[in-house]
């Protein structure tokens, strides 16, 4: 019997299909890998830098708020601590590399990250919001009060130093292909996470947490460890920030911050891989800009203009929207 | 001169007042916020820029047209009351049914739209208003000197906060509020208008916090960003009573402020920071807040 839609045919014509999307997704991100390589030779590093820190923090946010549904008003917490951490140890400490220094304030980071997770955790929505809001507080105070911070003045000269007591960090493109390179396999591990069965449940968390409890996930635990590692990425990318700047300042933990790193996250598209990413791109050039020109004085209301009009029209963001036209115009 | 604690009595009773007024306004602000959480689900983001409004239209419309005090007392409340209005029939409207956390982010931008552009209009550095004739001077209490201006304020917040508690609480009209936001639908086949009722509720929570404001404007600088440095504040003393609690929200509020006070007085350092500590100590032990239900 020949049998020409048999099982393992539409099998193996499923797999074919799965294939080829594949592959244009590697092709796709191939591309704008080469791009990113190619980049300093056609801007300034610098400028990039700025962009490749903030879509880290963004993704880290992003894994939090689009995956698992908790929306924290208080990751500027993480950026400072990662960035004052970093900051002071390479300051003091001269003989200390670099990459020494950047972990040690992931570190930071991380551990405030998990004390956040566990007095806000029992809370839900808004709650969790105001929560982790006024944590993030508490944390702006202590900096605004201790010596080593500079107070209102930030950090300044943190030299770059060498990377693993070789690469000399004070050139540019040295420094931009660390912090490219840092930033690419922080993407592919939240990538890795999220198509993961612990992303999934993350997933599931979002969608319909009651579900997920009565499944038997320990959901509380699934969103302490999402929390910890947004908190420790989002520290990274403040750690990172300070080497790149050679400052760290207040404006970091400001609660303005937690509150642009949202808007980033809801302008790329949350809940997307490469929406944080866009979103950064996006506000962190909106905002120069602007600054360049006779509009300099309107950043601010410009971006709540933004904010407003992205909840009332784009809540999908710039990426989400396009994959949706996608869907709807090619099949 | 006696002493309490090693503290002159002189200076810890003034510290206490200036914290039994900065409670007040938590209190008003507080109540506000709680409001427009425990009817609408609204997370006011802008209630803060709404606060500087009610300050900033006393200076203006006293430099423009000569209001008074006492007119302003009225005027400026009604007229962003009003605008609060607007925004909720224009954009938090179309955000309705939808995730609460987006009434949070609207209102956030909104407030950084509105506080921006007042800033560009009339800068950072703070308006003058001056204090009403009938508010010059104070009384010699014995142990301390009370300014009539700030005894003024604690009597008249207090009497709104009471005013708002007993007309949500026990009124025919708070009843309707409170049922027409816990099941719109069957409100509205009893006849009653629930789309006016959310705008007017949240256009009233809009007014406490400019009334706040007027009350702040002879007292504190007036700035377009004097909203936000409060605002966040505001939401941790919200936090503590428990969301949505009105009654909650204003014993919290002055209970902040006197204790921000006597720790200015005895630890100046962590006095910014202390009510954020209170609420982190009160989260551990009670998740919904003083006064909240577990939600």
């Amino acid at each position: 019997m020949n049998q020409p839609f048999d099982q393992a045919s539409i099998h193996k014509a499923i797999l074919e299909q799965q294939k080829a999307e594949d592959r244009k997704k590697l092709i796709l991100n191939g591309a704008l890998v080469l791009l990113l390589l190619a980049a300093p030779f056609a801007m300034y590093p610098v400028f990039l830098m700025k962009i490749l820190c903030f879509a880290l923090f963004a993704v880290a946010f992003n894994l939090l708020f689009g995956f698992t549904g908790l929306l924290s008003f208080g990751h500027a917490a993480f950026l400072a601590t990662g960035g004052y951490t970093t900051g002071y140890l390479l300051s003091n400490y001269s003989g200390l590399s670099t990459e020494v220094g950047i972990l040690a304030g992931t570190a930071m980071a991380t551990v405030l990250g998990l004390a956040f997770a566990l007095l806000s955790i029992r809370r839900q929505g808004i709650y969790f919001a105001m929560v982790t809001l006024a944590l993030a507080q508490l944390v702006f105070f202590f900096f605004v009060q201790s010596s080593f911070t500079g107070g209102e003045d930030g950090m300044h000269g943190i030299p770059r130093g060498e990377l693993f007591g070789v690469i000399n960090l004070e050139d540019n493109l040295n420094m931009y292909y660390f912090v490219l390179a840092v930033f690419l396999a922080c993407y592919l591990l939240v990538q890795r996470i999220v198509s993961s069965p612990y992303g999934q449940v993350l997933r599931s968390i979002k969608q319909n947490e009651p579900r997920a409890v009565s499944l038997g996930y320990n959901v509380n635990r699934y969103k302490i460890l999402a929390f910890v590692i947004s908190a420790a990425l989002a520290g990274l990318a403040g750690s990172m920030k300070s080497v790149v700047f050679q400052l760290a300042s207040l404006n970091d933990a400001h609660w303005h911050m937690s509150g642009e790193v949202i808007l980033m996250t809801l302008v790329g598209g949350m809940g997307t891989l490469l929406g944080p990413v866009v979103g950064a791109t996006f506000v962190v050039n909106i905002e120069y800009q602007l600054s360049q020109g006779p509009l300099r004085d309107w950043v601010d209301p410009i971006l709540g203009g933004i904010f407003v009009l992205t909840v009332l029209a784009f809540r999908s963001g710039i990426v989400g929207e396009l994959q949706k036209f996608m869907k709807k115009n090619m099949g | 001169m006696s002493m309490i604690f090693g503290v002159p009595l002189a200076v810890l009773s003034g510290q206490l007042l200036i914290g039994v007024i900065n409670g007040a306004f938590y209190a008003l602000l507080s109540l506000g916020l709680a409001v427009i959480f425990g009817l609408l689900k609204i997370i006011n983001f802008a209630h803060g820029a709404m606060y500087m409004l009610g300050a900033m239209a006393t200076v203006i419309l006293f430099d423009a047209l000569g209001v008074n005090y006492w007119v302003a007392l009225f005027l400026a409340p009604l007229l962003v009351g009003g605008f609060g209005v607007l925004i909720e029939y224009f954009l938090l409207r179309r955000i309705a049914g939808q995730d609460h956390i987006y009434s949070l982010l609207l209102t956030f931008g909104a407030a950084l739209l509105i506080g921006g552009v007042l800033t560009n209009i009339y800068g950072v550095s703070g308006l003058r208003y001056s204090m009403p004739d009938l508010f010059k001077g104070g009384i010699n209490l014995g142990f301390m000197f009370l300014p009539y201006y700030r005894a003024w304020v604690i009597v008249i917040a207090l009497v709104v906060c009471l005013g708002t508690w007993f007309m949500i609480e026990k009124t025919k009209l708070g009843a309707y509020l409170r049922a027409g936001t816990e099941d719109s639908q069957l409100m509205q086949g009893f006849g009653i208008n629930v789309p006016l009722l959310i705008s007017l509720t949240y256009g009233f929570g809009v007014m406490l916090a400019a009334f706040a404001g007027v009350l702040a404007a002879p007292i504190y600088s007036v700035t377009p960003v004097m909203g936000s440095h409060i605002l966040i504040t505001v939401f941790a003393v919200v936090v503590i009573g428990g969301m949505g609690s009105i009654g909650g929200a204003i014993i919290t509020g002055i209970m902040m402020g006197v204790i921000e006070g006597l720790t200015k007085t005895f630890y100046p350092p962590a006095s910014s920071a202390v009510i954020f500590l209170v609420m982190v100590v009160v989260l551990m032990f009670r998740p919904a807040g003083l006064f909240g239900k577990e939600a």
